[in-house]
C-alpha cells in the first residue's frame, strides 16, 4: 500500500525534463508511452512504465493473473462507496512471425486488425529491439494487390542462421512519435493514449467520493481479453474505457461526425455495444457544466472494453470517452492535442463528484 | 490400444457419453475423485502428492471428448435425409462417405452423381453441403423417419488401424489423442492438485472447457489438442503449420488465445533439456479450450499444446505414435515444475 502524494504534475515545459527539448510534459508522456514496446500478450515495457509514472498517487497496485495492471485510489465518501472502473488498453495490434525461411526472411501473421495496406515498406520492431521491414513478393501481383500472405518480414538476415528473431516472436509498429503543434502523431496512439489519460487523470484527481480504479488492460485488440477478466475481479458500479474512435474529417473520408479538434467523444454506440444512456448523460452535462468541448460518438465498426465491462458478472453501467484519431490502426495514429486535453479534464470532473446514474 | 477405443467411440458434441464411459473406466483407479458435470465435462482430480506438495495451485489439463459430425434436421419425400454439420466441416470430405446415424448405428451413405452423368461445368464445381443427402436405403420418407429421427447424429464410419511401422488412422484423432495424452499423464503423481478434464462440445465453441474452468478456477492451464499438419512438400519455403514426427506442437497464438510465455517457455525449456523433439504450431488460426479457460472468471495463464495430426475435420485422419508419446513425456517432465510457481509479469 502507498499513499498518494501531492506533485506538480503539470509542470512548466523544460522545467525538470532535459530530454523534453521544450515540449509539453503531456507531449514527453505520451512519446514515452506510445513508443514503447507492446503488442497483445506482450504487455510487459508498458505495464513498467506505467507502473513507475503512477507511483505514490494509487492506494493500491496490482497486477492480475492475465497481466492487467489495477491501480486503486480510494474514495473519500461515506461508505458503501459506489466502484468506478476506468479502462485504457495497453496493448497495440502488431504481427507475430510463423515461419523463417532458409535465407532469413520471416512469415506472419497478424496480432489485432492489421490492413496488409499499411504494411508495405513500413517498419516492426521485436522485444529485442531488432527491426523488420515488411516487403512483398510483387511477382504475379498487381501494384495495388496486397495480402498478408504476400507479405513478409526482412530483418537484414544473411540467413536463417543469423536473423535475431525466431518462430512465435512478436513485433510491434515502430515508428517515432511527431509533435505537429495541435496535432501529435505517433504508432499505437490506440490506445496509449487512453493510458496516458488515465495516469493524468489519476495524478490530478484530488479526491472522489467513489473507489476509482484504473485499469490498463492487456489483449484488448485480440478481443477485448483484459478487460473480460479485470472487471470480473473488480466488480465496477460503473465502467468507463478510454479509447480511440475513428473521425470523418479528412478527404472523401466515411460519414461520421466526429472530428479532430472538436473535444473528446463520448460514445453513444459502436459495433458491440450501447452506452448505457445515464452514463453518456453524465458525461455530456459534466462536460456542459465545466465547459468542456465535448462530441457524441456512433461508430459503425469496432469496440471497446466497455463492452466486456458492461457484459461481466451481472451486468454493468458502462460507457466509453473516446479520443478522436485519424488513421487508426497504421503506424501513424494522429490525434489534437486538445482534445487529449480536454478528456482528462472532463473525467477528473466526473470523478470528483457524487454520481447518480437515473 | 486406448487411442483405438476412444476413435472407435463415437461422440459427436453434446453426445459424448460413449466416450466418457470409456474414459471414466480409464482413469477411475489413478485418480482420488471424478465426476461428471451438467454440459457432460468429466473431471478428474488428483490430489497434491508429496512432501513438498503445494495446496495453492491447480492445474487443468484439457481435452476434449468431442468429435465432428454430422445432425439430421429434414427426411426428404424420397426417403433420403437432410443434414446440417456440427463443428467446421468442409463438404468436399463428405462426398462418397459412409456414415453412421444415431443409437442404432443406421448406415447410410451420402451419395453422389457418378462420373457418367456430370456435365464438364459440375466436374469444376464443388458440391454445397445443403445439396447433399443421405441415403439410408429408405423409398419413402415414412420407411426413414421409421429409422432415424431428427436431431440424431451421424458419425464417419471409419475403423481406427494401423498405417506403416509408426503411424495410426482413424476418425476423431482431434482430440481423442488429446484425451489419450491426458489419461497417461494422469498416471504419475503431482506436487499439487490436477483437474483432468475430458470437455464436452469444443468443436462448437469450447462450451464445456468455460464451465469446467469456472467451477474449477484452475491457477495454470493447459489444453492438449490434435493439431492441423500440413507437411506435404510445397514450391515455396513459407510455413507448415506442424510436421508429423517432430514432437508435440507448442501454440503461442491462436484466434482465442494469446498463449502465456512463461508457460510457453516452461514447456521449450524442458524439452531441450530432456532432448524430448518439440515444434512450435506456425498458424494462428483456430481456437480452442485454452483460449476460453484463459478468460474465465479473474482469468487463466494458459497454453496448448498438440500432436500434429493430418487430415483434422475429416472422414479419416494419421498421427504418430510417437508424437503421442513425446507429448506425454514433454507434459509429465515440465507440470512438476510448476510447483515453484511462475516468474511475476
Amino acid at each position: 500500500m502507498t499513499t498518494a502524494k501531492k506533485t506538480n504534475h503539470f509542470p512548466l515545459p523544460n522545467s525538470d525534463n532535459p530530454k523534453s527539448n521544450g515540449m509539453h510534459p503531456l507531449k514527453t508522456l505520451t512519446q514515452r508511452i506510445t513508443e514503447a514496446y507492446g503488442p497483445s500478450g506482450y504487455e510487459q515495457v508498458v505495464r513498467d512504465l506505467i507502473r513507475d509514472e503512477i507511483k505514490g498517487f494509487a492506494d493500491e497496485v496490482r497486477v492480475d493473473a492475465l497481466g492487467n495492471l489495477i491501480a486503486r485510489k480510494k474514495g473519500s465518501g461515506p461508505t458503501p462507496r459506489k466502484k468506478v472502473m476506468l479502462a485504457a488498453h495497453m496493448d497495440e495490434i502488431g504481427v507475430i512471425i510463423t515461419h523463417l525461411d532458409e535465407k532469413g526472411f520471416a512469415r506472419f501473421a497478424p496480432i489485432g486488425g492489421v490492413f496488409p495496406l499499411t504494411l508495405y515498406g513500413q517498419r516492426c520492431r521485436f522485444a529485442n529491439g531488432v527491426v523488420g521491414v515488411f516487403g512483398r513478393e510483387a511477382k504475379d501481383a498487381t501494384a495495388t494487390e496486397v495480402t498478408l500472405n504476400k507479405l513478409f518480414i526482412d530483418v537484414g538476415a544473411t540467413s536463417k542462421d543469423d536473423a535475431r528473431v525466431g518462430v512465435g516472436d512478436p513485433a510491434g509498429f515502430w515508428r517515432d512519435f511527431s509533435d505537429l503543434g495541435n496535432r501529435i502523431v505517433s504508432k499505437a496512439m490506440d490506445d496509449r493514449i487512453g493510458c496516458v489519460v488515465l495516469i493524468e487523470v489519476l495524478k490530478q484527481l484530488k479526491k472522489s467520493p467513489h473507489d476509482v480504479y484504473f485499469v490498463f488492460t492487456v489483449q484488448e485488440e485480440v478481443g477485448l481479453r483484459g478487460a473480460t477478466t479485470s472487471a470480473y475481479g473488480v466488480q465496477p458500479d460503473l465502467a468507463l474505457a478510454v479509447d480511440v474512435t475513428l473521425t470523418g474529417d479528412t478527404p472523401e473520408a466515411n460519414t461520421m461526425a466526429v472530428q479532430l479538434g472538436k473535444g473528446p467523444a463520448i460514445k453513444v454506440k459502436d459495433a458491440g455495444m450501447l452506452a448505457h444512456p445515464a452514463v453518456k448523460n453524465l458525461l455530456a452535462e459534466t462536460a456542459r457544466e465545466a465547459k468542456i468541448p465535448y462530441q457524441f460518438e456512433v461508430l459503425t465498426g469496432g469496440t471497446t472494453d466497455a463492452m466486456a465491462m458492461q457484459t461481466t458478472r451481472e451486468g454493468v453501467p458502462a460507457g466509453c470517452l473516446s479520443v478522436p484519431t485519424r488513421y487508426v490502426h497504421t503506424p501513424s495514429e494522429m490525434i489534437d492535442f486538445g482534445d487529449l486535453q480536454n478528456a482528462i479534464k472532463l473525467l477528473v470532473a466526473v470523478l470528483g463528484k457524487p454520481i447518480k446514474l437515473d | 490400444m486406448l487411442l483405438e477405443k476412444l476413435s472407435n467411440a463415437r461422440g459427436i458434441s453434446g453426445n459424448e457419453a460413449e466416450v466418457r464411459e470409456i474414459l471414466i473406466d480409464a482413469v477411475k483407479d489413478h485418480v482420488d475423485e471424478y465426476r461428471v458435470d451438467t454440459l457432460g465435462n468429466l473431471i478428474a482430480r488428483k490430489k497434491a502428492k508429496g512432501a513438498r506438495a503445494r495446496k495453492s495451485i491447480k492445474v487443468m489439463l484439457a481435452a476434449h471428448m468431442d468429435e465432428v459430425g454430422l445432425m439430421i434436421v429434414h427426411h426428404d419425400s424420397n426417403g433420403h435425409l437432410r443434414f446440417e454439420p456440427v463443428g467446421g466441416i468442409d463438404a468436399r470430405v463428405l462426398l462418397s462417405k459412409t456414415v453412421l446415424i444415431g443409437k442404432d448405428k443406421i448406415t447410410g451413405v451420402i451419395g453422389v452423381k457418378p462420373i457418367h452423368l456430370l456435365k464438364q461445368s459440375e466436374r469444376q464445381q464443388v458440391m454445397e453441403l445443403d445439396t447433399l443427402t443421405i441415403d439410408i436405403g429408405a423409398k419413402t420418407k415414412e420407411e426413414a423417419a421409421g429409422l432415424v429421427k431428427i436431431g440424431d447424429y451421424a458419425t464417419f464410419a471409419t475403423e481406427f488401424s494401423a498405417v506403416g511401422s509408426d503411424c495410426v488412422k482413424g476418425k476423431a484423432l482431434d482430440d481423442r489423442v488429446g484425451c489419450a495424452a491426458l489419461v497417461e499423464i494422469l498416471k504419475r503423481d503431482y506436487p499439487f492438485d490436477v483437474y483432468g478434464v475430458f470437455t464436452a462440445q469444443e468443436e462448437v465453441g469450447s462450451r464445456g472447457a468455460r464451465v469446467a474452468a469456472y467451477a474449477i478456477e484452475p491457477t495454470y492451464a493447459f489444453g492438449l489438442e490434435g493439431t492441423v499438419c500440413d507437411d506435404s512438400p510445397k514450391k515455396k519455403d513459407v510455413s507448415p503449420v506442424t510436421r508429423i514426427g517432430g514432437g508435440p506442437a507448442i501454440s503461442f497464438a491462436d484466434n482465442s488465445l494469446m498463449a502465456d510465455r512463461r508457460l510457453v517457455n516452461l514447456l521449450v525449456e524442458t524439452a531441450k533439456e530432456n532432448k524430448i523433439p518439440y515444434q512450435f504450431r506456425q498458424l494462428t488460426a483456430g481456437g480452442t479450450d485454452a483460449g476460453r479457460i484463459m478468460l474465465v472468471k479473474e482469468g487463466v495463464p494458459s497454453v496448448s499444446v498438440a500432436v500434429p495430426t493430418r487430415y483434422i475435420h475429416s472422414p479419416v485422419s494419421l498421427l504418430s505414435k510417437r508424437d503421442l508419446d513425446y507429448l506425454v513425456a514433454l507434459m509429465t517432465k515440465a507440470l512438476p515444475k510448476l510447483a515453484k510457481g511462475l516468474p511475476d509479469l
